[in-house]
């Protein structure tokens, strides 16, 4: 009798999620513990940069959910390898064969993964979002409109999102009145998410753009963010999550948001970052054109997958060629499927660009972007201990541009108080 | 670049309209007494998604190429408004939260109601990679099971024979027969691992979790036959595992189950 899940490799597997369990969990009280402890002098928390807000955010929900999933990682190895039966319900009968085993609840390790769950897809995309606000910012030249909000909604993103992972689990067997809780708080998340959308408009608002490669990434984040975001006012409602539950549609909705919208976020990120990282620059050209290939190209493949989910094409699917209700879906099949490849292939311009940028690329000045934040004052790279010994003091907030009567139209957050202001 | 921009934005926005609103596929066919209700909140969800997608999008792509830099004076410096803040939450918060509270009408029909004595009673036990479905028969009770009683060939789910209403249970595989019309109360179960019960037609998926008996209810309207599909990934074959839903008349499926049952 051989299959997936029968081997060992899922013990190693379910080893090695237990290691990155723990090491996420040291990470993040590192973050924790730094961003508390270890700030410039004058950097007060609302002078952070949201960059920083969203990776302690981030850093809060990690510390707060990865220990559940250590636990129940735990649990499910014991049950392999210890005899016990957290998840295994007695009277199994696999291929024929009883399974000797007395009385666990599946339903448990699906409350324990998503209690994990749902707060990591907010790990995966809240640092996207502290990308998006500081290169909107950056890139328009203007202070990011609604600090405060910005930093309360990441806040209740991330705080709601412990409590809506029942809207994983609708069709599953859970108590349909747990399921009403569920949906209502699910739908809440979107009211802090429009804060942030509304925002990011606001910050382009009056802006002077620079169409760099990093904030074309930006902007593809907020399309996508919107795109993806939207879709969960599907999916959050009980009635309407039965028929598209476990179909291309949710698979569309957190492909477009965790996982196009998050590396929308790191490419961002990369471009924005680079020259401080190698004190090289990466070629704008080449990263433009690898920005338009790769925007075009998820849309293409996870908008109609939306309209695939709505006909009935289920995940997980080895063929659909067995049911007659999947038939008419196969010419999408196919552009899917070219779209997804054309998209894997632009992404080598972005791979040349970056060993071609880390050895050839034109050097980097100290600020090349004319940046406001902490690291754009040291060298490109920066020295050991960064500011290479340099003491520094805070005296402005993280978003400073266009300030009236300031000599340039950024005022870093070091620059000394502003004469007007006194 | 901008203006690039702007248009790309734009041409996706009204790609994903004429996709949504065109001929382009939809759900099939529905043929459930709760399905129109279903579809109804889709519709009405995708008219509020619509509104805020088009104009976050539009807005979008339109202060992109507004904005774009043209030398000359400094961005408006602006660190926000409170007003326009508080309006946002204000105006997402009721229609969200509305459109939840709406939605639960259909949820609450389906789950939370009493069902009316005289449902069929059908019980269905998922296994890789096949249905098997169960009729209590005339006495209108199922008879009792034992796990070391089942037997894929001869005895799939198990009945056990010393029980007097296990007699008339009437066990099929892969083909449920359902009078049309009529209240159908089932009882969900899989033998092995977790499978998901799930027919397009009738707007109706419910997984099947080893260890429990997971109630559902439908109520079928139209004659026919409809398709069964796994929708839980549940071993090698799951894309295979198919079953038939056969929606008839009362006499039909009087007749079917008898014929079953002396077989």
């Amino acid at each position: 009798m051989a299959g997936p899940g029968l081997g060992s490799g899922q013990d190693l597997w379910i080893i090695s999620i237990a290691l990155f369990c723990i090491a996420s969990l040291l990470g993040a009280l590192n973050f924790i513990t730094t961003v508390l402890n270890m700030r410039a002098k004058g950097m007060s928390l609302m002078k952070m940069p949201l960059t920083v807000w969203t990776w302690f955010t981030t850093a809060i929900l990690a510390l707060l959910s990865f220990p559940v999933l250590l636990a129940a990682g735990i649990l499910l190895l014991l049950d392999r390898l210890g005899g016990t039966s957290f998840f295994i319900p007695a009277g199994l009968v696999v291929s024929d064969t009883v399974i000797e085993s007395s009385g666990g609840s599946p339903i448990l390790w699906q409350h324990l993964f998503w209690f994990f769950g749902h707060p990591e897809v907010y790990i995966a995309i809240l640092p996207g979002m502290g990308v998006a606000s500081q290169l909107l910012s950056t890139f328009a030249r203007k202070p990011i409109f609604g600090y405060h909000a910005m930093v309360v909604a990441v806040f209740a993103i991330g705080m709601l999102g412990f409590f809506v992972w029942g809207h994983h689990m609708f069709v599953s067997g859970l108590s349909p009145f747990s399921a009403l809780v569920f949906s209502i708080l699910t739908l809440a998340i979107g009211v802090p998410s429009a804060i942030k959308t509304f925002n990011w408009l606001g910050t382009l608002w009056g802006g002077k753009i620079r169409f760099t490669t990093a904030m074309l990434f930006a902007i593809g984040f907020v399309s996508l963010f919107v795109s993806g975001g939207i879709t969960g006012l599907f999916l959050g409602q009980t009635s309407v999550d039965v028929q598209l539950h476990d179909t291309y549609f949710p698979v569309a909705h957190f492909h477009m948001i965790m996982g196009v919208a998050a590396i929308f976020g790191i490419f961002g990120a990369t471009y924005y970052w680079f020259p401080k990282m190698f004190g090289r620059m990466l070629h704008e050209g080449l990263g433009k054109l690898h920005f338009w290939l790769t925007f075009i190209g998820v849309n293409a493949i996870f908008i109609p997958m939306h309209l695939m989910g709505i006909m009935g094409q289920l995940r997980r699917y080895a063929e659909s060629t067995e049911f007659k209700f999947m038939e008419p879906l196969q010419p999408y099949q196919e552009f899917v499927t070219i779209a997804a490849f054309v998209t894997a292939a632009a992404q080598l311009l972005f791979l040349v660009n970056f060993c071609w940028g880390m050895f050839k690329g034109k050097k980097a000045t100290e600020n090349p972007w004319e940046a406001t934040t902490l690291e754009w004052i040291t060298a490109s790279p920066p020295p050991h201990d960064n500011f290479g010994g340099r003491e520094l003091v805070v005296n402005h907030a993280a978003y400073e541009y266009g300030v009236p009567g300031a000599p340039r139209d950024y005022v870093m957050q070091t620059d000394p108080p502003l004469e007007s202001a006194k | 670049m901008a203006l690039a921009l702007a248009i790309l934005i734009w041409a996706i926005v009204l790609a994903s309209v004429v996709l949504f609103t065109g001929e382009f596929g939809w759900f099939p066919p529905q043929i459930s007494e709760h399905g129109d209700a279903m579809d109804a909140q889709f519709n009405l969800t995708l008219i509020v998604v619509a509104i805020g997608f088009i104009l976050a999008q539009v807005a979008l792509g339109y202060y992109v190429w507004r904005y774009r830099d043209r030398s000359g004076a400094r961005a408006v410096y602006t660190h926000g408004s409170t007003k326009v803040e508080v309006a946002t939450v204000l105006i997402t918060a009721v229609t969200f939260i509305t459109l939840a509270v709406i939605g639960q009408q259909v949820w609450i029909g389906l789950h939370l109601e009493d069902m009316p004595e005289n449902a069929v009673q059908v019980e269905v036990t998922a296994q890789q990679f096949a249905w098997n479905f169960r009729y209590p028969g005339p006495d209108g009770q199922f008879g009792k099971t034992a796990t070391r009683l089942i037997n894929d060939q001869l005895n799939p789910v198990g009945l056990d024979s010393r029980d007097p209403a296990s007699k008339d249970d009437v066990v099929t595989l892969n083909r449920m027969a359902v009078p049309v019309n009529r209240d159908i109360r089932l009882t969900l179960r899989s033998k092995d691992v977790t499978h998901s019960f799930f027919v397009p037609a009738l707007r109706f998926k419910q997984d099947t979790t080893p260890g429990l008996a997971i109630p559902g209810h439908f109520k079928a309207l139209k004659t026919g036959e409809y398709e069964i599909a796994c929708a839980e990934l549940c071993g090698l074959q799951h894309y295979k595992m198919k079953g038939f839903l056969m929606v008839m008349s009362d006499q039909e499926f009087e007749a079917w189950l008898k014929e079953r049952a002396e077989f």
